[in-house]
């Protein structure tokens, strides 16, 4: 194997996206069963059978869902951190950080964390719903163009992949 | 190995394909047309200033030096809403990039079946259950996505928003989730100290009318007290009737969009499905509710230096990734159009009513263009230093 491959330019998820040949994106949506409160359907997209275990993905959206349902859980810390910000006339947010605000940096710090130990591994990339106005998860397929793989706009069901 | 800070410093958002002006490195987020947030500027900043400069003097030495203090923090109270209000993303959705626009286009092709031709496809829209009421989500053609819930496209500023409420001329942007509580704490407390004003305009010139000591001076000026006495009269009907207004449709858990539409009144119709059936409650979710984040906020985010090592761990399981992939790269750099093609009407109409704030709310229609333009970069520019 070519050594400049192995090199440390490699170690950056971003610059693993852009080297690599995206073939799809499949698109994760919002479940408003409960209201409007961020959630993610646990359904699992049947483009990703072939690339990764269903549990695993589970696990990673019941998580985020976890996660934004403490963000948004409307209770005594979130009435205290209100009532406190209109005291002050909100301008106490100029140099605190909201709870929301530190929900997501753990969010982006555990899909981060997903993506380097699971997803990219097989060859998938988890977006942050931050970046889509937390309207759907969007993971992105790669794939190798060299080992007879599909044309970057194949159809959703080339999900061949040089495991 | 030493422990590296690894920062991730995603690009700006410099080109969001809506009708919005950002300043500030993207800390300020506002519509285009600004002229009628400079008049209500001018009108509070004005009618504040003459009541400081000719009232108070004489409040504070022959009522209360406390008089001109409430006023004070009461005032700076008012511009900090205003200006939270109208400095604020209100909650825009970002647009569908072409790939999701692509899927959902796929989606609902499949969905139609075979139209015959000739046949006007049936319309977009996706059915959801909320809270076991059937609520139908309407497809944007701008934007490219199917609307969550309570958002609507407001065709002033070109963008989707998240639980639209209306667009506001007087603050200069839209109003919804993100900025509507400071948009209610404005106009409440644009109220209090127009009444303010007032009660104490009037107590003055009943004072200078009839003093109660020969040491106050009789026949002094009264002339700007007259004026600010016209402006607190006419601000009060408007302000005191809208804040009533989204008093009560705070009480139901209601947006201004889905009033004017009828959305959840009628016998036909759904109930809405987001009222707890409890005023307190409702109250409490729209105002002590959470802080919503923006899609176009700058944040830098750091990753902890204990995962960098798992970083470098696991570059091992990258080799496979990395072997499988190639050097050479399809970058997505989508097609950035500025749409031109809306809606002046609406703009013009907005600017040119005198009367009333917002008690005609816009601006949600769907535009049907089927025009070309797409989505700026796909990555999001967030920085901001602590």
């Amino acid at each position: 194997m070519p050594a400049f491959l192995l090199s440390s330019k490699f170690h950056n998820l971003q610059e693993l996206r852009h080297s690599a040949s995206l073939v799809t994106k499949v698109f994760i949506q919002r479940d408003y069963s409960e209201g409007t409160v961020c959630r993610f359907q646990t359904k699992f997209p049947s483009e990703l059978d072939s690339r990764i275990e269903r549990t695993l993905l589970e696990e990673t959206v019941k998580t985020l869902n976890s996660y934004y349902a403490e963000a948004e859980k409307i209770g005594g810390q979130s009435y205290l951190e209100g009532c406190l910000a209109c005291a002050t006339a909100y301008i106490i947010f100029l140099c605190m950080e909201t709870r929301y605000e530190k929900v997501l940096r753990k969010i982006s710090g555990y899909i981060q964390e997903q993506n380097e130990k699971i997803y990219a591994p097989r060859g998938l990339l988890i977006t942050d719903p931050i970046e889509r106005g937390m309207r759907v998860l969007e993971i992105s397929l790669f794939e190798d163009r060299g080992s007879g793989g599909s044309s970057p706009s194949s159809s959703m069901s080339s999900g061949s992949s040089a495991r | 190995m030493s422990a590296v800070m690894i920062t991730r410093k995603v690009r700006k958002w410099e080109k969001l394909p809506g009708k919005n002006t950002f300043c500030c490195d993207g800390r300020v987020m506002m519509a285009r047309q600004k002229g009628v947030f400079y008049l209500t500027l001018f009108l509070i900043i004005g009618t504040c200033s003459l009541f400081f400069a000719f009232e108070c003097p004489y409040l504070a030495v022959h009522l209360s030096p406390a008089i001109p203090v409430f006023a004070a923090l009461l005032f700076l109270f008012v511009m900090a809403m205003l200006l939270r209000t109208s400095f604020s993303d209100p909650g825009v959705l970002p647009r569908a990039l072409p790939e999701e626009a692509t899927f959902i286009e796929m989606e609902i092709e499949a969905a139609n079946g075979n139209v015959p031709a000739g046949q006007r496809p049936p319309p977009r829209i996706r059915n959801v259950q909320i809270n076991n009421q059937i609520v139908k989500l309407k497809y944007c053609y701008t934007c490219k996505i199917f609307r969550p819930p309570r958002a609507s496209h407001c065709s002033i500023c070109d963008n989707c928003v998240d639980r639209f409420d209306h667009h506001c001329p007087w603050v200069g942007n839209c109003v919804g989730k993100r900025n509507y509580r400071y948009f209610y704490l404005f106009t409440l407390s644009l109220s209090l100290l127009t009444i303010y004003i007032f009660t104490f305009d009037i107590v003055h010139v009943v004072m200078r009318e009839y003093p109660v000591s020969h040491l106050c001076s009789q026949k002094e000026q009264t002339g700007f007290t007259v004026l600010e006495v016209l402006v607190c009269f006419f601000t009060l009907w408007s302000v005191v009737g809208l804040t009533g207004f989204h008093t009560y449709l705070i009480s139901l858990n209601q947006t201004t969009n889905e009033d004017i539409k009828g959305s959840w009144s009628g016998k036909n119709r759904v109930q809405n499905p987001y009222s707890h059936k409890n005023i307190i409650k409702n109250c409490c979710e729209v105002l002590c509710g959470p802080t919503y984040p923006s899609a176009f906020v700058y944040v830098k985010l750091l990753i902890p230096a204990g995962l960098s090592s798992v970083a470098l761990t696991a570059s091992a399981s990258f080799q496979h990734a990395v072997l499988c992939l190639q050097k050479t790269t399809a970058p997505l750099i989508p097609n950035e159009h500025t749409p031109d093609d809306a809606k002046p009407s609406i703009a013009a109409s907005a600017e040119k009513s005198p009367s009333p704030k917002e008690e005609l709310p816009p601006a949600s229609k769907l535009p049907p263009l089927a025009s070309p333009e797409t989505d700026a970069e796909t990555s999001i520019a967030k920085d901001k230093t602590h």
